[in-house]
């Protein structure tokens, strides 16, 4: 139906912006030292927040329950160091939200630091067979005692993927590697590091969903992962696809288009064309839990840009502050402006380094002035460039001036709920006109006068 | 410096001493722009691609040529910094695009047209073609052939095909009628029976050799002379994406096939090649054609935008009164966007949104 489908390796649309990973390319992974205090959240997922279970003033261990499953869509959290918890507060996280969070004092001892942290979470053997001594339910089961969410930004509880579905079976895992925004690297080094536990965590998906193909997805740009990812996955039944570079690659719908030649129906989720989509990091953290019986408390995150001092990729607890991932990489340069978590085409920015990093968080990004440097305002020529490149072969500028003018309608008409902001139509935009923001603004109006 | 007291309000940057306190900014993504792709740049690039026939016009048409393009510009401009001032917004020629419409409404015009020709048909333009509507980016028209139809219609003889030339004048090139003037008269005496088809080669001498029209040795509009000069600015317009290549290809593309099929019928004397290279269809196609704001926004609605465009101005070329339609095809499917525009509302990767929720 859609010409834009393909499985030759790439989708219509997109932009090649510089991909600035040369900051941490070939930074291995550190890790932070264990931080003073952290605060994790009630809520680092899509659903329903969590219940807290545990009370002020008590001692905690890496890996106790903090916040308990609410409803199907939920994971529990956490404690991601050993402490005293402290009262209940409230912290802002970057995309606006205010969420509940509980402070955990580090305890002088750790039971894991440093490099045995780094063994116990991603390193030592992973199994890359026999899998078939867990029943399919036992692994989604697993996968969400352990509070396992997308760990490529959306943190949508994973044990909902992985669950079997008779309506809408699933045929093909697809791990992504792609990692398509500018700067980030947390998966890249992850790759690098830790290919085995993803192979496993892949197995994993396969044996729970009972699909029939296993893919590990990523982009051209990063030779040296496809090639241990292959090493890794020697012997298993899991293939490696490498894509063409270009953003937004890793964006899941793009994702299915370019691998399998399959669109996602829009409004819909990749389970609609019997696909599940899975971040390196999540397939990981799978393994971790269902091999090793560990909850998710560890992420790796790239800290790069040319405004942080020393650029590094980092295995962080959850909960950390972002100044203690600022400090540990030496502090803001003088030019930082703005600080991203995530990556410049979709992150949030953060007004505030007390901000607690959550599951989602892939990377923090801080950019200089000049890098953000933009052209003013002007008006919109409809050179039509912003339809050009649009991935999902929206019109932002009609959307946009939509928006703009509060039509309704024709945004409707243009297919405004389709859009999944990635940012093209904004950064190719010759008349620097903030196409992305009216498109946010629209969507919201037009929540409001459906509700 | 990392900043040791923890606000949750953004760092406000302190003028005296900006090197030690960065600035912490909140904003919404994306936080990139490609600086490289700008407005003004698509300006300076037709600009640019417009500088090949402006050197044509000039090796043709000398004097006359710099005499018409200068006073367009200079009319433009001052046009549309009256027109801004009324209005009471800002000063705006800086991006261009007032030199744009002046250059090309130049281009247009004969050589012998008098000066308050190019003043008015420069001041109509800017005014009724782009002010008007609220300037830059909100007209539907190309403003440049707004203000070449104006004068068209007002000053038929300045502008008629007679204009064009002068038997007296020792610059040769205009001792003779347009290639597309003599064809029309060809054709229409053919239909009248006052000569026969094997008079062509009499009847129109020279004005069939293939190179002189290619290169713009011929009479005609300043701009649309050399189909060369059209060529190689357009295709630079188009590489370097300040134009969309939809739009001409289509405009070629339907010019093309329409000639060939009006000259095996017999209707025109000349064939598709020569329809092709001669009058303004290049010029045309690459640069006016092409003006983003009164063209279409996606790239299937461009494409039939440039094959309707093409067919208007074959038919305007054989059943009109006039020898070029160039400029009533443009305008025709100006106000045609909006349609095209809605007709081809592309459907996003994955289909239309289910309608509940």
């Amino acid at each position: 139906m859609t010409s834009a489908t393909t499985a030759k390796g790439t989708f219509a649309g997109g932009l090649h912006p510089a991909d600035r990973k040369h900051f941490t390319a070939e930074a291995a992974i550190e890790v932070l030292p264990t931080p003073q205090e952290v605060r994790v959240a009630l809520l680092q997922h899509l659903g329903a927040p969590c219940e807290l279970v545990v009370q002020p003033r008590t001692e905690v261990t890496l890996g106790d329950v903090l916040g308990a499953s609410k409803g199907f869509i939920c994971a529990p959290v956490h404690a991601s160091v050993s402490g005293t918890t402290g009262r209940l507060s409230v912290a802002t996280l970057p995309n606006g939200r205010h969420v509940s969070v509980v402070p955990i004092k580090a305890a002088e001892e750790q039971p894991l630091e440093g490099r045995a942290l780094f063994d116990d979470v991603l390193g030592g053997e992973w199994p890359k067979d026999g899998f078939d001594r867990y029943a399919p339910d036992e692994i989604a089961e697993a996968v969400q005692k352990a509070g396992i969410v997308g760990l490529g930004g959306a943190a949508f509880p994973t044990h909902v993927k992985l669950r079997r579905n008779e309506e809408k079976p699933i045929d093909t895992i697809l791990i992504n590697g792609c990692e398509c925004e500018p700067y980030l690297t947390a998966d890249y080094a992850l790759m690098l590091a830790a290919p085995e536990p993803i192979v496993t965590g892949a197995l994993l998906a396969l044996r729970a969903t009972g699909a029939r193909e296993g893919i590990l997805c990523l982009e051209d740009n990063k030779p040296k992962a496809a090639e241990a990812l292959r090493r890794a996955a020697r012997g298993t039944p899991l293939q490696v696809k490498v894509l063409a570079t270009k953003y937004p690659q890793g964006g899941e719908r793009q994702l299915t288009v370019a691998a399998l030649g399959r669109a996602v129906p829009t409004g819909g989720l990749p389970l609609d064309v019997g696909v599940v989509v899975l971040n390196v990091g999540t397939a990981a953290a799978m393994a971790r839990a269902v091999v090793r019986g560990k909850p998710l408390t560890h992420r790796v995150v790239s800290v790069s840009g040319a405004g942080i001092s020393q650029p590094k990729n980092l295995l962080v607890p959850t909960g950390a502050s972002y100044r203690a991932l600022v400090d540990y990489c030496g502090g803001l340069t003088a030019e930082a402006a703005r600080m991203v978590a995530g990556g410049p085409m979709m992150g949030f920015t953060l007004g505030s380094l007390d901000v607690p990093v959550t599951k989602g968080t892939s990377g923090l990004t801080v950019l200089t002035h000049s890098d953000i440097r933009k052209a003013a305002e002007t008006t919109c020529l409809r050179c039509g460039r912003c339809a050009d490149v649009c991935p999902l072969r929206l019109v932002a500028s009609k959307l946009a001036m939509a928006s703009k003018a509060g039509d309704l309608d024709l945004a409707e008409r243009y297919h405004i709920s389709a859009c999944v902001e990635c940012g093209c139509c904004a950064y190719i935009c010759p008349a620097s006109i903030p196409l992305v923001q009216l498109i946010r603004v629209g969507k919201v109006m037009r929540q409001a006068a459906r509700s | 410096m990392a900043q040791s007291d923890p606000t949750e309000q953004p760092e406000v940057v302190d003028e005296e001493q900006p090197e030690t306190r960065p600035a912490l900014q909140v904003a919404p993504s994306p936080h990139l722009s490609d600086l490289t792709f700008t407005t003004r740049r698509m300006m300076v690039d037709v600009l640019i691609g417009l500088a090949p026939a402006i050197a044509m016009a000039i090796v043709v048409f000398r004097w006359y040529a710099v005499v018409q393009v200068g006073l367009c510009v200079l009319s433009s401009v001052a046009a549309e910094a009256l027109f801004t001032w009324m209005r009471g917004k800002p000063l705006s020629i800086s991006d261009g695009s007032a030199v744009v419409t002046g250059v090309i409404l130049g281009l247009s015009l004969p050589w012998s047209a008098p000066w308050y020709v190019a003043v008015i048909g420069s001041t109509v333009a800017i005014g009724l073609g782009k002010a008007v509507f609220g300037g830059l980016g909100y007209n539907i028209f190309n403003p440049a052939m707004v203000g070449r139809a104006f004068v068209m219609l007002s000053f038929a003889k300045a502008l008629g095909a007679s204009a064009y030339t002068n038997a007296q004048m020792d610059l040769t090139v205009v001792t003779q009628a347009t290639p597309l003037t003599l064809a029309k008269k060809f054709a229409a005496d053919l239909a009248a029976g006052k000569v026969v088809a094997a008079d062509l080669p009499v009847q129109l001498g020279g004005a069939r050799e293939l190179w002189p029209l290619f290169v713009g040795q011929v009479n005609g509009s300043l701009g649309e002379t050399s189909a060369l000069a059209a060529l190689v600015g357009g295709l630079y317009l188009c590489l370097r994406r300040s134009a969309s290549w939809e739009i001409p290809a289509g405009v070629i593309g339907a010019a093309f096939a329409c000639a060939g099929l009006a000259n095996l019928v017999g209707l025109t004397p000349f064939t598709a090649l020569h329809h092709l290279i001669s009058g303004s269809l290049l010029f045309g196609a690459f640069f006016i054609a092409t003006d983003p704001v009164s063209s279409p926004l996606t790239p299937r609605a461009k494409l039939y935008f440039g094959l309707c465009i093409g067919v208007l101005v074959m038919s305007i070329r054989v059943f009109s009164g006039y020898p070029e339609g160039v400029m009533f095809a443009v305008l025709l499917m100006n106000a045609a966007v909006p349609l095209l525009n809605r007709w081809t509302i592309p459907i996003p990767v994955g289909g239309v949104a289910p309608k509940a929720g």
